[in-house]
């Protein structure tokens, strides 16, 4: 097992390090170098010029300058920001945890509901509810997300007044940060109405971003679960006299889940994805709209930071995934 | 399943010809209706796409100033001449998303082609070189994999700045991992049979293997994801649209028609509404002919 | 009264429109303790014929009888529940291929206390003990290692023996045993059979043997029933059968066996194909490819006639009638 840990890390660290000179020749790929680009159309008069070349180290030869951002990055130092002068990573973590929430509440979505559609999906094999199923969830995973995040608001909000339409929480409440999740917050700041107002500020984002994952995880669950019923060892334990339920949760959905869980974690990546869109409709204050207001503004320093931590959270995840597959696949667990 | 007709003639004379695999594919394509659905809708765009200059009643970037917001026909203060409504500043909606047929097909074709071609010669090097090469190139596609989809293409675009044509470049360097990926692993299954021994055996050179020998053997699995992958590309334009990175107004793309008529949200809900159904129909179609597809070939793929 | 007595059996596939028939007509009588071999070619519904004795048909197969009970009770009646709960603990049933019949998931040791567990319940202790007695009984060295075991991490031979405990584990009277050895090693086959036969003998059970080898059925069965296209051709007692085997089909299986074949110059087969889903003959379904085929025989179905006691053939110009009965 811990053999197996290090490996995957083995391969993830080149990797790693791809990324890390992916984000770095980022910005001197730009037309021009780096201060041009950030001056934009104002344009800059040379002496300013020459000293910005040389506060950021632009100066000195490219390997040089790589090995130096390596060694800050892994120090956490990811530069600052051109528009607010604030350092990238201390941006990054205040808006980190209103992305995590929305990310976490998605995929509990996707879960609860996606898992448990395919599961009978398959066991209701070419009923009218596995094509119900199927159908919606091919549905969902064709949808724009951003269009169907609009849907919801002209109907949720709009036609029925029940959600809000943006932010994390009524500008009234303003509950003082200790997890940075808005949900437990404002249960923590004891005020009566907070909790609701952030719960109802959630609902549509959640939807919104989980809808696809949903999709993904109920085809998924559908088609691994109607392989494992083909299997012998089914047949063999209903051979043995195990009942339905019994071959269905024990023998069935355990094996399901192996390939399942792989698809999980490829979830990440989509959530990260879909947050740039999600959080721009719903102004969320989170890392997918501080991107793209990044690129807006030419923020190079923050998109390029931006990139690689979305980057090393995708990859954490992974890896965090193969060793719980590691944990549920004996085969995998006992390889030496 | 062979029916017992042609079972026995098989039997019986042992002459009657097999199917043509074209011919057995369009059979199993066929027997699936949602495939049938798809196919037929990618056939109507594409016909919209073609003679989107003859179907479309005005120019897509005509501004009608006295019709501007003008609902849809059949809705009360609809026009009969906008039949499905105008836009913010008096453009027609159903010539507008017409030539975001042709627009929307145009990125299809271009980022996959471009994303399947680089994928091919990629993916066929890593397999026949392997060792360095193929370490080096399958390393690249993961830390490509390692970022989400959408940001990737965000990041591209921050390096070319936005654009409809740079939208599409960075479309395809998202797509490219899926396509080398699945090159190569099934270049490897095949280099390994008896009929490229055999060519290589008769001398045939390693471009020669690689690209007449191989290739047409790993097609089946490229085509279905370029089938899928032509459809994600789709929705990735049209979010970057959405966003702003993508195609620029006055384009009449999807995406970003959608995002030009945002403050209108409440106020007209078809100029938001009918470039969204576009996209899904679009995304839609691709998709389940692409799972139609793949469910034709598969058996031929796992024998 | 036989253990297990079925008459008119049949099980068909596909549409209701265009059935695929599986097994037909077919009537089998198994006594307790009894060791009763199925032969026939590939595709003439052995394997259908032992899942709808266990009720493992799904849909879209469908199972219809005549009569079909097992040990007096009739299981076209018994409710669900109470046919499940006789699986594993009256009528047990071993696979093909063993490798793939254990749960990946789950160790040795998790899949037999669950069975036991299920049927007869106990302590979780006293659950561990009969698991491990019944690895020994198998003949598994070293039980107590091989309880944590994964199935991955057993070779074949080892993989039947876990099944054949699991199978036995809660005394069942009867064990059906679907080419229980094809998928071993040739060197543990033999040791595999041996251990069920002995495990027969031992608890008295009746055996229902699956194969393809006609050799060891000669050898193990007290009698054969022979299955052509999902019909039963012939049933005898063995040596008879076999010394004067009274179906065209019988004679020519037994004539394509190597050691009937000694001296000539290439091994006799049966020429043709058992016929397809869609192409069953209209008459006998042996007609095609027998070489005593009458005129008569392409145009009607013989029945299953009971020449003498403990026979039966299905032929209308059946071999060796004229020769000595047992
Ligand atoms: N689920 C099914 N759907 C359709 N046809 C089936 C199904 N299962 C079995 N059959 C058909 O029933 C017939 C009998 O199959 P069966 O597996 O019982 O043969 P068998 O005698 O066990 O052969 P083998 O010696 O190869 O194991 C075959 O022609 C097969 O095609
Ligand atoms: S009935 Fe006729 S065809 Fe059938 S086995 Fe007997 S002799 Fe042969
Ligand atoms: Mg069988």
């Amino acid at each position: 097992m811990i053999s197996f840990f290090l490996r995957r890390l083995g391969v993830l660290i080149p990797t790693f390090l791809g990324i890390t000179l992916l984000v770095f020749a980022l910005i001197h790929m730009i037309p021009g170098d780096p201060v041009e680009a950030m001056s934009g159309e104002r344009g800059m008069d040379s002496a300013r010029h020459a000293q910005l070349m040389t506060e950021f180290g632009l100066n000195r030869p490219l390997p040089v300058q790589y090995v130096d951002y390596v060694f800050k990055a892994a120090k956490g130092d990811l530069g600052r920001s051109i528009v607010t002068q604030e350092s990238v990573m201390r941006e990054f973590l205040d808006r980190f945890p209103a992305t995590f929430e929305l990310s976490l509440c998605a995929i509990t979505f996707a879960l609860t509901i996606g898992i448990p559609a395919g599961i009978i999906a398959a066991f209701k094999r070419n009923s009218v509810v596995d094509y119900g199923v199927m159908g919606v969830s091919l549905a969902g995973y064709s949808m724009p997300i951003f269009w169907w995040a609009l849907l919801l608001i002209l109907f949720f909000s709009v036609q029925l007044g029940w959600t809000p339409v943006s932010g994390r929480i009524a500008v009234e409440y303003d509950p003082e940060v200790v997890t940075g999740l808005m949900l437990i917050d404002s249960l923590l700041s004891g005020e009566p109405g907070a909790f609701r107002s952030a719960a109802s500020h959630l609902i549509l984002p959640t939807i919104a971003l989980g809808t696809i994952p949903l999709a993904t995880l109920a085809r998924m669950t559908r088609s691994a679960m109607l392989e494992v019923l083909g299997e012998d060892y089914v047949r063999a334990a209903r051979a043995r006299g195990l009942s339905p339920l019994r071959v269905l949760t024990r023998h069935a959905l355990r094996n399901a889940l192996i390939p399942v869980l792989t698809v999980i974690g490829l979830q990440v990546g989509t959530l990260l994805a879909g947050a740039i869109l999600t959080e721009t409709i719903f102004s969320w204050p989170g890392i997918g709209k501080w991107m793209v207001e990044a690129i807006h503004r030419r923020d190079y320093p923050v998109v390029q930071g931006g990139i690689l931590l979305s980057a090393t959270i995708v990859i954490a995840v992974n890896l965090i995934v193969d060793m719980l597959y590691g944990v549920v696949n004996p085969r995998i667990r006992h390889q030496r | 399943m062979n029916t017992s007709n042609s079972q026995l003639t098989v039997a019986e004379e042992g002459i009657s010809a097999p199917p043509s695999p074209l011919a057995e594919l369009w059979r199993d394509f066929r027997r699936n209706r949602g495939a049938l659905i798809g196919l037929t809708l990618v056939g109507l765009f594409i016909f919209m796409a073609l003679f989107a200059n003859w179907i479309a009643p005005y120019s897509p970037i005509e501004q009608y100033r006295d019709s501007i917001l003008a609902p849809p026909a059949w809705v009360e203060g609809g026009k009969a001449q906008f039949l499905l409504g105008t836009d913010p500043v008096g453009r027609d909606m159903l010539s507008r998303l017409i030539f975001g047929t042709r627009l929307s097909l145009l990125i299809g074709i271009i980022s996959i082609g471009l994303s399947m071609s680089i994928g091919i010669v990629l993916g066929l090097t890593a397999a026949f070189s392997g060792g360095k090469t193929d370490t080096g190139i399958m390393r690249l596609m993961d830390v490509l994999m390692a970022l989400p989809s959408l940001l990737l293409a965000v990041a591209v675009i921050a390096v070319l700045g936005p654009g409809l044509m740079n939208a599409m470049y960075a479309i395809a360097i998202v797509q490219l991992p899926a396509f080398v990926r699945l090159t190569r692993a099934s270049a490897i299954a095949e280099r390994s049979r008896d009929y490229v021994t055999a060519s290589r055996i008769a001398g045939a050179g390693v471009l020669r293997l690689m690209f007449i020998v191989v290739l047409p053997n790993c097609l089946a699995p490229l085509i279905v994801q370029g089938t899928l992958g032509f459809s994600t590309a789709i929705l990735d334009a049209a979010a970057l649209g959405f966003l702003g990175l993508g195609a620029q107004p006055p384009t009449p793309e999807w995406g970003s028609m959608l995002a030009s008529a945002l403050e209108f949200i409440q106020s007209a809900w078809w100029v938001v509404s009918l470039p969204g159904i576009a996209i899904l129909l679009a995304v839609l179609a691709f998709n389940l002919m692409g799972d139609g597809l793949r469910d034709a070939l598969d058996p031929k793929l796992k024998r | 009264m036989a253990l297990l007595d079925i008459k008119n059996l049949s099980v068909h596939f596909g549409t209701e429109a265009r059935p695929i028939i599986a097994v037909e007509h077919l009537d089998l009588q198994i006594d307790a303790g009894e060791v009763v071999g199925i032969v026939g070619e590939s595709g003439s519904g052995k394997s259908v014929t032992s899942l709808a004795l266990m009720g493992l048909i799904d849909a879209p197969g469908r199972v219809s009888a005549e009569s079909f009970s097992f040990d007096g009770r009739n299981l076209l009646t018994l409710p669900k529940r109470e046919r499940r709960a006789m699986l594993g603990r009256d009528i047990a049933m071993i696979f093909q291929d063993p490798m793939t019949s254990l749960n990946p998931c789950f160790t040795v040791g998790d899949h037999l206390i669950e069975t036991l567990a299920v049927h007869e319940g106990g302590s979780r202790k006293a659950l561990r003990n009969r698991a491990l007695e019944l690895l020994t009984q198998v003949e598994i060295p070293d039980p107590a290692r091989r309880m944590a075991a994964y199935p991955h991490q057993l070779s074949g031979g080892m993989s039947q023996r876990v099944m054949i405990a699991l199978a036995i584990a809660c005394n069942p009277r009867l064990l059906i045993a679907d080419e229980p050895t094809t998928a071993l090693d040739v060197t543990v086959q033999a040791q595999v059979l041996e251990l069920l036969l002995r495990l027969q003998r031992e608890r008295g059970m009746a055996l229902m043997l699956i194969t393809h080898d006609l050799g060891v059925v000669a050898e193990t069965a007290h009698r054969v029933v022979v299955m052509y296209a999902g019909q039963v051709m012939e049933t005898g007692k063995v040596p008879s059968i076999f010394t004067q085997p009274r179906h065209p089909y019988t004679e020519a299986l037994l004539s394509a066996l190597p050691e009937n074949n000694i001296g000539r110059e290439r091994l006799q087969t049966i020429p043709g194909v058992v016929p397809g889903a869609y192409d069953r003959p209209q008459g006998c379904l042996l007609a095609p490819r027998c070489q005593y085929a009458q005129e008569s025989c392409r145009t009607t179905r013989p029945t299953l006639a009971s020449p003498d006691a403990g026979s039966q053939v299905r032929c209308f110009f059946p071999l060796h009638t004229s020769g000595p009965k047992e």
